[in-house]
């Protein structure tokens, strides 16, 4: 079990993984001189030097293409997105050029590159800083996006995403930043499987990212009434790890999604989606719910921002009413 | 069966660079895009095709002068560019046919088709898009250590595009050993590009990004050569990129269907052939006495022959397979 922050084991991860292969770079905004806007790259530049770590003016199209161009020729670009809301500025190079490389080459081409962003609400960012994005870009087939909900699984899960021949998409929870591992010695796992973090026979409560504590602390409060929820931590959001998700809807019958994303076509009703049409899942009939963010706009205000997510209360009262209400 | 057909499957950096190879290189591409109309006409190649014909001299003058490792990223016209690279026309025919033996197995086509075995990024169905990916590559090369170079090639459309402006402007700041190479045929897609840029050269652009920028007429061969040559010396040299403005003309449609005559005049489309790339060296070379009459012809007869032997190749391969589903959507990895 690790003592780091979120913020410190993405930082010495980078250490790590640099000082393991020469063909690891960084570069993105702010992420040299200044050590990056959360300081997730803060030192690298003084370890590793500017050819290594590339401060890059403010173009997202063009950070994201020369991570592939370099790629393409044999390098493992990590580039930084000061906040996932500026990816979206360049969706053609993430979406046409990268996650499509490997199919359109008949398997030929692979794309070893991965863009890490910071994701979520608050504190204080406003509507277009706030955004919990990974919901628009699940339809995309070719991509992979990896969300930690812990400081030792995000460091595995990025020397895994670097190590790996596709592009990957390292979302970060902003508001995990400071906050240590709840869960002790986590064992090792693929990067693309969802880990069973507490188990349960009532019901199961799927999550990602932040939303991983918060249903965690409300599996706890709740087993004092008990209700016995089983955590799974879906750790990779795109493609889903379905025979997980599905086994443990068949055994507890009840499946409760956690997404902070505003509700509607997104990965909570991804997720429902799969089950409700899995025959095991149907045979066993599966209770399916569902608690999103609001469907509005991260309002400025703390306030306003607040509401947009579910609570540990919503969470809560979203698993006693799952639990208690009767299976056909 | 192998594509491999001794006469054509060698990229020029490979082989002789005299100004006959370089002649046969651009007939090549001439009679590939004239045999792919009409195979399309046949339904034997879907969607469309986006014929090269009349831009010939730029493809292969810039290939002319590059290294075995040098790579090319192209646009969504790529056959100049994959041909001059050294692609198999059997396999890239095969390839624009969606059949297995092609470059990419028949999921890329026309849009998509890389081959990085020949330093062929890969076209682009985004205009703009592989700009800052040659930039990339230009990169990778330098940070491997590597003298090698790398050459995006766009269109005057695509100048308008922020994937543009970025890639220029990144590749400048971090002196990035590449070439861009704007071939300038006058319209984006039906747009004039007085009706879509206030500017004629856009070789001027290349001031604001605090890097060289140089005219030249991409329908002569040798201008073409004389412009890029100390462009990509400057790249090799680490002294970072160069914008090519090389005005040319695209004699068909933007796809072989389009009517082009909604936005040009036929008398305008008639007067680019007196500026025909291949002619233009014909005459030069005849002019010299180093190519007589005969050997023209025969020179298109063994082009006809490569073409109809890539071909034979590309209609016996098979369809590509829809039985794999999902196979390469990722790559194998021991991490998944």
């Amino acid at each position: 079990m690790s003592a780091l922050t979120l913020q410190q084991a993405l930082r010495a991860a980078h250490f790590d993984l640099m000082e393991q292969d020469s063909r690891v770079f960084v570069m993105g905004e702010d992420v040299g001189v200044l050590g990056g806007a959360f300081g997730i790259t803060a030192g690298l530049l003084q370890r590793f030097g500017p050819e290594r770590v590339r401060d890059a003016p403010i173009s997202e199209a063009a950070i994201i293409g020369a991570a592939i161009g370099a790629a393409l020729v044999g390098m493992r670009p990590i580039c930084e997105m000061q906040f996932v809301d500026f990816l979206f500025v360049a969706l053609d190079q993430l979406l046409h050029q990268a996650a499509l490389a490997h199919y359109a080459s008949g398997g030929a081409n692979t794309l070893p590159l991965v863009i890490r962003a910071n994701y979520g609400v608050g504190p204080g960012s406003g509507p277009q800083d706030s955004g919990t994005l990974y919901g628009a870009l699940l339809q995309f087939p070719g991509l992979t996006i990896v969300i930690p909900s812990s400081p030792s699984d995000a460091a595995n899960l990025l020397a895994q995403a670097v190590r790996d021949p596709n592009p990957v998409l390292f979302l970060e929870p902003r508001e995990l930043y400071p906050t240590t591992d709840l869960v002790p010695d986590l064992p090792a796992l693929p990067m693309t499987r969802a880990r069973v973090l507490r188990q349960g026979d009532h019901l199961t409560c799927v999550a990602a990212g932040g939303m991983v504590r918060k249903a965690l602390a409300a599996a706890e409060r709740v087993a004092a009434e008990k209700i016995l929820v089983e955590v799974i931590d879906l750790r990779c959001v795109m493609p889903l790890d379905e025979s997980t998700i599905i086994t443990s809807a068949a055994q507890t019958g009840r499946v409760l999604v956690l997404d902070e994303a505003p509700r509607g076509g997104g990965l909570a009703a991804e997720v429902l989606a799969l089950v409700a049409e899995t025959a095991t899942a149907r045979a066993a009939r599966v209770l399916l719910r569902r608690l999103t963010g609001a469907p509005t706009p991260i309002g400025y205000a703390p306030h306003l921002a607040a509401a947009a997510v579910p609570d540990a209360r919503a969470i809560e009262a979203a698993m006693r009413e799952l639990a208690h209400e009767p299976r056909a | 069966m192998t594509p491999v057909d001794p006469a054509s499957n060698c990229p020029l950096r490979e082989q002789g660079r005299s100004d006959i190879d370089l002649l046969a290189r651009m007939l090549l591409i001439r009679r590939f895009d004239e045999r792919l109309i009409a195979l399309h006409q046949q339904k034997l190649v879907p969607g469309h095709t986006s014929p090269y014909v009349g831009q010939e001299a730029i493809a292969v003058g810039v290939a002319a002068e590059l290294c075995n490792g040098d790579v090319v990223a192209s646009h969504h016209r790529p056959t100049g560019h994959a041909l001059a690279a050294g692609l198999e026309p059997a396999r890239l025919l095969a390839e624009l046919m969606g059949r297995e033996g092609g470059h990419c197995r028949g999921r890329a086509g026309k849009h998509q088709v890389s081959s990085l075995e020949h330093g062929f990024l890969g076209a682009n169905g985004v205009v703009g898009g592989g700009i800052p990916i040659a930039a990339g590559a230009a990169l990778g090369l330098k940070m491997r250590g590597t003298d090698r170079i790398a050459v995006a090639y766009f269109g005057d459309g695509a100048t308008n595009t922020g994937a543009f402006h970025e890639a220029l402007n990144l590749a400048a700041v971090w002196s990035l050993p590449v070439v861009f190479v704007c071939e300038n045929n006058g319209y984006a897609f039906s747009t004039r590009q007085q009706d879509h840029q206030r500017i004629c050269d856009i070789a001027e652009r290349a001031a604001a990004y605090g890097m060289p920028g140089q005219v030249a007429d991409g329908n002569d061969i040798d201008a073409v050569r004389a412009a890029v040559r100390p462009a990509i010396a400057r790249a090799r040299a680490g002294k970072g990129p160069t914008l090519l403005d090389l005005k040319t003309h695209r004699w068909y449609g933007q796809y072989d269907a389009d009517d082009s005559l909604a936005y040009r005049t036929q008398a305008e489309i008639e007067s680019y052939k007196a500026h025909c790339p291949i002619e233009t060296l014909r005459v030069r070379l005849a002019g010299r006495a180093e190519l007589s009459a005969e050997a023209f012809v025969s020179l298109g007869r063994e082009i006809e022959g490569i073409i109809a032997r890539a071909v034979e190749w590309a209609l016996a391969s098979p369809v590509s397979s829809a039985s794999e589903g999902d196979a390469h959507v990722y790559a194998a990895s021991d991490v998944r």
